[in-house]
This record gives C-alpha cells, sequence and structure tokens, in this order.
C-alpha cells in the first residue's frame, strides 16, 4: 500500500479534476475541491497509527528509482515530527477553503487548483527522504503560493509575491548548491546518493570527514534557505507584506504551514546532518530568534492593521520554535515541534478571524472597528479564546508550546530563557490590546453597528479550530509522545556525531537515550568549547 | 578523391537538407500560385522529417567521413537531431508566420535547411577548415533569414549589424585556425594535442578560435549583437537563431575543448572569466527590458553563460550538463519564440511585455505553456531547465569551481526576477485594451504541444537522454 504516495499526490489528482470542470460552475468546484481535501484529511489521519509511539524512525517508507544519472530515489517516508505536520496541513487545507468559500469570485477555478497543488508540494516537503525529491517539493510549493497572493490578493499583491518568491528563491538555490555539494562529498566514497538517511549516517560515522570550515558553509547554504522561510530576524521583511496582501485561505496555509517547512528544515536536516556547525552557531541564532521574539512583539504592538500585527505575532512565536530547537535539549525541541503545531492552529484561526472582519468592512485598520462585540458577540467571543490561545493561556494550546520551549532552553541557558519569557509577556499587551481597541468601548463608526454576526458556515469552522485548541491544550501528552522519541533521535544523532568528529570514542548509547533532557548535550557542548 | 558510398550515408542528413532545400527553390516558380505557399510547407515538413530519419544511419554507425574530415559519433548524432528537430520546429512555427507577413515560403524554408546542414556539418568536423565551412553556410543562410522581412527596417538593420559582426568573428575564427596551423602544422584536431612547434603561435590561434565561437554563441564580451539582430530578426527566425547556431557553434565548442587536450589550460580562465561575465551581463541586461524579445535575447546570453560553467568545469558530467541544457534550452526557446511570434500579429506589433496584459484570461492556453517555457528557463523543478541547471551545478562543485556556482546561483535569482514579471502580467494585470483572441493554427499548437510535452518530460525522466549523453566514447578522440 503506498500510503505516502497516495497522499502526496490525491490533491493534484482532484486539482487535475477540478481542471475539468466547466469554468464559471462554481458550486460544483468549491464542493469537489473541498471533497478531495476532506478525504485528503481523512486519509491522513491514517497515517497516525503508522508512526507508533516510541518509535523514532521513519515509518511507511516508500522508495523507488528515478533518475539513474545521477542516482536519485523517489523515497518517502514519515516520523514523528513530521506525522502531525502533514495532518496540520491536510486539516487547515479544508478550513482554508472553507474560508474563501464565499470571499473568492473571481477565477475560482484556478484559486481552488492552486491551493490544492501547494498542498501537495507542501506535504511533499514534510514526505520526502531524498534531499532531491525535497528540494523539488520546496521549490515547486513556490509557485502556487505567488499565484495565490498574486491573484486574489489585495491591493499590493504583485509587490508582494515577488518579493515572497525572490527571497525564498535566493536562499533555497544555494541550498540547491549545498545539497549538490553532499552529493560530490558522497560520490568521493563511491555512493552515489541523495538519500537523507545514507548521507547522514555517511556524516555520523566519518565516512565523509568534513573540515569546519566546510561544515559552516554547508550549515549556511541549508540554514539561510530555512531561516529565510521562517523568517528569523533580520530575514523577515516578507512576511507582513506577503500576509497582508494575501487572501484569507493563503495567510492561513501561509502562517499555518508554509513557515513551519523552514523550522522542520532546520531539525530534519541543519541539526542531525551538521551538528558541530550547528553548536558553534547556535548563540548567534539564539540571539537572533531572541531578537525575533522581542522585535515582533514590539512591533505587532504598535501595528495600525490587523493583518499585519498577526503577522509580526508569527515572527515573535516562531522566534520561540527556533529558539527551542537550537536550545539542544529534548524537552525544548518537543516544546518546538508543538508549538509549530498550534501556531499553526492559533494563528490560522486568528487569520480567519480578521479575514472574517474584512469580509464584512474590507479593512484591516484597527482604529476602523471598535465596539465590535455589541453586533457580533459570537464572533467576539471567538476572537477572544483564539487570542487568549495565541499569547498562552494554560489549558489551552499556545501554552503548552512555549512553556516546554522555556522550560527545556532554560535547562540550557537561563539567560535566553528569561529574554524569551518576556516575549510571552509582551504577546498578552499586543493581543488582549488590540482586542480591546476592536471588540470593546462603544460603536465608533455607525457602519460597524449593522455588521452581521457569524454565519453558520463561520461558525462550525470556528467551532472546530475551538475544539483542537481546546484539545491541544489539555491533551498535550496525546501529541507529544508520539513524536517524543523521534526529538530525541535528532539529539542522538547530533550527540555521536559530535563525538566521533571531535575524536573522541563514542558516548555510549545508553546514557544518551535515557537521560532525556540535559546531559548528552551539554556534555557535548563543552566537549565542542574546550576543543 | 570520389567519396566512398559509406562517407555519403554518413552525411546523409546533409546530403537530404542540402537537396531539399535546393528542390523548394528551383520547385517555387513552377508551383501554382495559389497554392504555392502550401506544398512548399509540406514539402519543407516532410524534408525536416526525412532529415531527421536519415540521422538515424550514423546513429548506428559511428565512425569518420571524407578521410577524418567528420566524426560521426555521439555528440555529432546529438547535435543533428538536436538541430534538426529545431529546423522543424522553426518550419511548422513559420508557416502563420509567412502568411501573416505575405513573404515568399520556399526561399525562406530553403534558407532553413541550408543553414540547417551548415549546422550539422559544424557538430561533425573534426576538422577547422570543415567547421570554418559549416560555419560559413549556416551563417551566410541566418544573415539573409534576418532580412527576410525586408520591408521592415528593425529587420534590415538587424541583418546589417549581424553580417557586419557575424564576418568579423568569422575573420578571427579563421584567423586563430591560421595560426593553429602555423603551430601545428595540421589542421585535424585529433593531431593538436602534440607537436606544437611554437606555444605562443597556438595560444593566440586558439584565442582567437575561442572569440569567433563565442561570438557565435552569443558569449560576453562578444554579445553586443544579440538584442539587436535577435528583435529585428522576423520571430520565427530569432527562434531558429537562439537554439540552431548557439548549438552548434557549442558543438565545434566542445569538440575542440574535448579532444584538443592542450586547450583546457589555455582556456580555462577565458571560460571562467566568460562565463561570469556572460551571466551577469546577461540577466542584468534584461532586467531592464520592455520588449519581450529583447527580454528573451538577453535571457539567452544568460543561459550561454550557464553553459560554459558546464565547459569551466571540463569533466565527464560537464559534457553530458552541457547537452541536457542545450536540449532542454532549445526546446523552450522555440517554444517561447513561437508563442511571441503567434501573439505578436501582423507586422510583429505587439511584442512588449505590457501587451501580455491579461493574457491569462483571454488565452489561458497560450499562457499557460508560456509560463511553462518561462518557469524551465527559470529553472523550476519538474521542467527540464532545473535538471539542466542542476547538473551544471552538479558538474561545477564535482570540479571544485564553487565560486563559479554561487555566482550561477546568484543569477538565477536575478533572472528569475524578470521571467517573473511576465507572468505577473499575464495572470495578474487586467488588459490595457480589448484584443481579439487570435485562434492558435493548428501546426503552431503542434509545436507548442512538441515543446511543452518535451520540456516536462526531460524534467521528470531524463534517464534516456542522460544514458545517451553520458556514455563514455559519445566523443572520438
Amino acid at each position: 500500500m503506498h500510503l505516502l504516495t497516495v497522499i502526496t499526490f490525491l490533491p493534484t489528482v482532484g486539482a487535475l479534476a477540478l481542471l475539468l470542470l466547466r469554468g464559471d460552475d462554481h458550486v460544483w468546484i468549491r464542493r469537489l475541491a473541498l471533497t478531495t481535501a476532506a478525504s485528503e484529511f481523512a486519509l491522513s489521519l491514517l497515517l497516525i497509527p503508522g508512526v507508533p509511539v516510541g518509535a523514532a524512525g521513519y515509518r511507511l517508507e516508500e522508495v523507488h528509482a528515478w533518475i539513474s544519472n545521477p542516482q536519485i530515489n523517489y523515497h518517502l517516508g514519515v516520523d514523528g515530527i513530521s506525522l502531525f505536520l502533514v495532518v496540520l496541513t491536510t486539516f487547515l487545507t479544508p478550513i482554508a477553503m472553507l474560508a474563501s468559500w464565499k470571499s473568492i469570485c473571481v477565477r475560482v477555478k484556478e484559486f481552488f487548483v492552486m491551493l490544492l497543488v501547494l498542498e501537495t508540494g507542501v506535504i511533499g516537503v514534510f514526505l520526502s527522504l531524498d534531499l532531491f525529491l525535497f528540494f523539488l517539493f520546496w521549490e515547486v510549493m513556490l509557485l502556487p503560493m505567488y499565484f495565490l497572493i498574486g491573484i486574489w490578493g489585495h491591493e499590493h499583491r504583485i509587490y508582494a509575491s515577488l518579493k515572497f518568491v525572490l527571497y525564498t528563491m535566493a536562499g533555497s538555490i544555494l541550498m540547491l548548491v549545498g545539497i549538490v555539494w553532499l552529493h560530490y562529498l558522497a560520490l568521493q566514497l563511491d555512493v552515489d546518493t541523495f538519500d537523507l538517511q545514507v548521507i547522514q549516517s555517511l556524516l555520523q560515522n566519518g565516512q565523509i570527514a568534513l573540515r569546519p570550515s566546510a561544515e559552516m558553509v554547508l550549515f549556511g547554504a541549508f540554514f539561510l534557505a530555512f531561516a529565510i522561510k521562517v523568517p528569523l530576524f533580520p530575514l523577515h521583511t516578507w512576511l507582513p507584506d506577503a500576509h497582508v496582501e494575501a487572501p484569507t485561505a493563503g495567510s492561513i496555509i501561509l502562517a499555518g504551514v508554509l513557515l513551519k517547512m523552514g523550522t522542520y528544515g532546520m531539525l530534519r536536516f541543519c541539526l542531525p546532518l551538521f551538528p558541530d556547525a550547528a553548536r558553534k552557531f547556535a548563540p548567534l541564532i539564539a540571539i537572533l530568534a531572541i531578537i525575533g521574539i522581542l522585535y515582533g512583539a514590539l512591533v505587532a504592538m504598535v501595528q495600525p492593521n490587523l493583518k499585519k500585527l498577526v503577522a509580526y505575532s508569527s515572527v515573535s512565536h516562531l522566534g520561540f520554535v527556533v529558539l527551542g530547537i537550537f536550545a539542544f535539549n529534548a524537552i525544548s525541541i518537543q516544546g518546538a515541534v508543538y508549538q509549530m503545531l498550534s501556531h499553526g492552529i492559533s494563528t490560522g484561526a486568528l487569520f480567519l478571524l480578521v479575514g472574517m472582519l474584512y469580509d464584512r468592512r474590507h479593512t484591516f485598520l484597527i482604529r476602523e472597528y471598535g465596539g465590535l462585540a455589541t453586533p457580533m458577540p459570537r464572533l467576539a467571543a471567538f476572537f477572544l479564546f483564539v487570542a487568549l490561545s495565541s499569547l498562552g493561556l494554560p489549558m489551552l494550546n499556545g501554552f503548552v508550546g512555549e512553556f516546554l520551549i522555556l522550560l527545556g532552553t532554560y535547562q540550557q541557558h537561563w539567560l535566553w530563557a528569561s529574554f524569551a519569557a518576556a516575549g510571552v509577556v509582551f504577546s498578552a499587551v499586543y493581543l488582549l490590546w488590540s482586542y480591546q481597541r476592536v471588540f470593546f468601548g462603544e460603536v465608533t463608526q455607525e457602519t460597524n453597528r449593522t455588521l452581521p454576526d457569524l454565519s453558520v458556515r463561520e461558525k462550525w469552522i470556528l467551532l472546530t479550530m475551538a475544539a483542537v485548541i481546546l484539545w491541544m491544550g489539555v491533551g498535550s501528552t496525546m501529541f507529544t509522545r508520539r513524536f517524543e522519541a523521534s526529538c530525541q533521535n535528532v539529539l542522538d544523532r547530533m550527540s555521536r556525531a559530535g563525538a566521533y568528529s571531535a575524536g573522541r570514542t563514542q558516548v555510549p548509547e545508553t546514557t544518551v537515550s535515557h537521560t532525556p533532557a540535559r546531559l548528552p548535550t551539554k556534555r557535548a557542548l563543552e566537549r565542542s568549547g574546550k576543543r | 578523391m570520389f567519396p566512398m558510398i559509406e562517407d555519403l550515408r554518413r552525411v546523409a542528413p546533409e546530403l537530404v537538407l542540402c537537396s531539399v532545400g535546393t528542390l523548394l527553390m528551383l520547385l517555387e516558380p513552377f508551383l501554382p500560385l495559389s497554392r504555392r505557399r502550401q506544398i512548399s510547407t509540406v514539402l519543407a515538413v516532410v524534408g525536416a522529417v526525412v532529415a531527421l530519419a536519415a540521422t538515424m544511419y550514423p546513429l548506428r554507425n559511428a565512425g569518420t567521413a571524407f578521410g577524418g574530415l567528420l566524426a560521426i559519433d555521439g555528440v555529432s548524432v546529438f547535435f543533428h537531431l538536436l538541430v534538426g528537430a529545431v529546423a522543424l520546429l522553426v518550419i511548422l512555427a513559420s508557416g502563420e508566420y509567412l502568411t501573416r507577413e505575405n513573404l515568399a515560403a520556399g526561399e525562406f524554408y530553403a534558407l532553413v535547411f541550408f543553414a540547417t546542414a551548415g549546422m550539422g556539418v559544424m557538430a561533425s568536423a573534426q576538422e577547422l577548415m570543415t567547421a570554418f565551412i559549416g560555419l560559413e553556410m549556416s551563417s551566410i543562410s541566418s544573415y539573409i533569414l534576418a532580412s527576410y522581412r525586408r520591408r521592415a527596417l528593425k529587420s534590415n538593420e538587424s541583418a546589417m549589424k549581424y553580417f557586419l559582426l557575424g564576418s568579423f568573428a568569422t575573420a578571427f575564427f579563421l584567423y586563430g585556425i591560421a595560426m593553429v596551423y602555423g603551430a601545428t602544422g595540421t589542421t585535424f584536431l585529433q593531431n593538436m594535442s602534440t607537436g606544437a612547434q611554437n606555444l605562443v603561435l597556438l595560444r593566440l590561434g586558439f584565442a582567437m578560435i575561442f572569440i569567433g565561437l563565442a561570438f557565435k554563441v552569443a558569449a560576453a564580451p562578444f554579445q553586443i549583437w544579440t538584442p539587436d539582430v535577435y528583435e529585428g530578426a522576423p520571430t520565427p527566425v530569432t527562434a531558429l537563431f537562439s537554439a540552431g547556431p548557439k548549438a552548434a557553434a557549442f558543438a565545434v565548442l566542445l569538440r575542440i575543448f574535448g579532444t584538443v587536450t592542450t586547450v583546457h589550460e589555455f582556456w580555462f580562465w577565458a571560460l571562467w572569466i566568460s562565463a561570469a561575465l556572460t551571466m551577469f551581463v546577461g540577466n542584468l541586461g534584461a532586467l531592464a527590458q520592455s520588449n519581450v524579445k529583447r527580454m528573451l535575447a538577453y535571457s539567452s546570453i544568460a543561459h550561454a553563460g550557464y553553459v560554459l560553467v558546464a565547459f569551466a568545469a571540463s569533466n565527464r558530467i560537464g559534457l553530458a550538463a552541457v547537452l541536457y541544457y542545450l536540449l532542454a534550452y532549445a526546446l523552450v526557446k522555440v517554444g517561447a519564440f513561437t508563442v511571441v511570434s503567434h501573439l505578436g500579429g501582423e507586422g510583429e506589433r505587439r511584442i512588449e511585455i505590457n501587451d501580455y496584459a491579461g493574457l491569462g484570461q483571454r488565452q489561458p492556453a497560450t499562457a499557460a505553456v508560456l509560463t511553462l517555457y518561462l518557469l524551465s528557463l527559470l529553472g523550476m523543478p519538474i521542467t527540464a531547465g532545473f535538471l539542466g541547471k542542476f547538473y551544471i551545478f552538479k558538474a561545477a562543485l564535482d570540479s571544485r569551481l564553487i565560486v563559479l556556482a554561487i555566482l550561477m546561483a546568484v543569477n538565477s535569482v536575478i533572472g528569475a526576477y524578470y521571467y517573473l514579471r511576465v507572468i505577473v502580467v499575464m495572470y495578474m494585470r487586467e488588459p490595457q485594451e480589448s484584443v481579439a483572441a487570435v485562434r492558435l493554427p493548428l501546426t503552431v499548437g503542434l509545436v507548442l504541444v512538441i515543446t511543452a510535452a518535451g520540456t516536462i518530460y526531460l524534467g521528470l525522466f531524463p534517464n534516456q537522454i542522460m544514458d545517451f549523453v553520458s556514455q563514455a566514447g559519445l566523443l572520438q578522440r
């Protein structure tokens, strides 16, 4: 059974089927697209039993020879980290479709085709275990997003979409050079492969001996591509533009899933492949992440534009994820993965709500609103709920990730954690303050007095989102237990590789895998520090 | 010496091309005026197909012909198929154009055939004078083709520039041959590696040969003619220029580079610098263009730069990369210029980028294929252009040309901007004036389908082509 292939390409098949429909048959286009996305979500749930609790390696692998010269395989696999990211993607895509049910009325067919193709690209990125294949999906996914922003976006959409593509492409082309270089290094050992696992083990057992400078360059080539995608301060400038100009569905997918491709890449490639370089750069990256957390929050605080506010809050939240990853601690990495998921849900929901406001008033400016709780009590209630989840209220999803990240980071570097903790406070400020200005007080504009409250469709979308938010807040172990082992696995690969290339004997495996929090990495850090 | 039958069989494609070309010219006056164009077109298409089929014999029987003047090997066959296919596609695409511009068809096709025959000779020539003859055959036909729209000023300007600068470059080439002959006493490539009496003369000679060929492939700093010539020439002819003569000149470069080992050392820095310069000149120049033909001309300069990177790498995968890239590039460029020719309308009036505003809605299929070509030029995965670029990266890194690889990466991003800009105009801008959509003639549609399908096929399944172009003994030494 080729479950992964089916999951990857089902949306494309749906998109091709859509192309056969008549362009003005909007009802059936929407229905077919939603059916595809919904069945895709159902299929992706089948993955969850496929990745047992406590299993670290890849599951459901599929390997087929594809290009023979050089040897490139079609190699898919899923592990605990990618599992929920795939499910998140398949969950948010139908939500995004429902969100644009009414608001997209020009070139409807193309819109849904693009959304479905985008889904294939994103899922392919998360499932590829061949570097070439990964790069292929990574690049292909740019195009539909480019069109989504450029065609159905707002006023400055063309500028924003070009900026988005060029930024990403600038990073990814260097990653391609890095990938080809890795292949060259493997080829020196007569191993003609782009396979992630093979190259990883070659690097890990020292058969490919990288000079420290070379490792740093390679790390940089990969990291830059991911850092642009995340986006890490100071590479974040494309994000506010892209978000503000994108249609609601585009924003949901962009914030919900696309940004995670960057942090996923760091976790999957930067850390296990180049552990020494990762350690060397970790302080710098952590500082940038902390700057991002604080800067994002501060800029969000003074935004007059509601959508831009949410966009900058993403910069801040993703800073947490990067910090958690580069603290090299089992707990913080788990937290980072959790934060990726919960940010996808919370920020997706925030963009959804902002989009609903826009549908009613066609503006994102906070000063145009005020006192909306009177005409729209339901929307206000949902907004508050989502805002609270985003600012990290305990019992809701945002809290779990941030708490784990801070906890894990604190064990490594208390100073990093204390600066980052300030970001949590700031996020409360900007979210609650903007909430107050938009929803509380007297109705300031007459037009706002008669705005309709949630429609049935909108209510059900939001209810679903709210249920997931609550579930992820109280039932967090149901998620963490499935990616715990995979997160530990990332660290294991780092420590052992570090021990080897430092010219020491290997750290016995037992000490690595059974002392969860701090031991192995800290030791390795000290070692590399002494060197 | 009378040619042996075996020799004739090995040059079968050239024989077919030349005789069909001559036949077309002779037949033209005797055809009834009303059906003249159709009959010529049919004859030309049949001739091109037969010429392609005639390549099958050399494919199975590698060897030399005419006492070693021509080498019939994998490279030669590959380029024969390439330029033959380009000729066929250009002929298919130009029927509509010639009718619209009211130009005579027979001579046009004949000139395309002669040019293609010249390119075929260049692809096989193992001796420099033979290469020169091929170059002249293809160049002289090209000069005439450039001026084929003879009542248009731009077309005349284009031909004049091409002719003057082109003759200058050929003179360089010829002078280089003379010097190399002076230094080594031979014009046969395989004898040049050893026994050079005068190294300075040899270096100078090869430098001149490089200049002559660099002109033909539009490599900086000898690219200056390209935008004007490409812009002024009739668009189907531009399609031919951008794919055919360029590929043939690269074939000569490849053969010299592969056979004469001493050249590697002479040419390395020339190639390196020229590659870097060409990429930047092409891409930066294209940024400023508002005319589609000029933009594509600059883009073709940039792509010559990428190919030169693979040359500088001078390894096995580099050779394969050159061949693969030229094929991918030829498909895309012929396709793109065909679209431009079709959309240009009578007198080539609509060739500004802004004229394509709203094309995505007016002519979705045409816009979609043009997007595909642009994405392939940009190097987006699942198109042939991406794999081509990937192989060049690979060749460059295998030879540790890291700086050059990074320069190429930078250029890819610069290039992305102007290709995407056309896509922006097509899909994200509203049309300025209402232009009636012109129905796509069957032949033009066929060209677009072939090139688009080829681009995707090569991008997804490169195995067969790569196996062919990376086999050992592809280049006879």
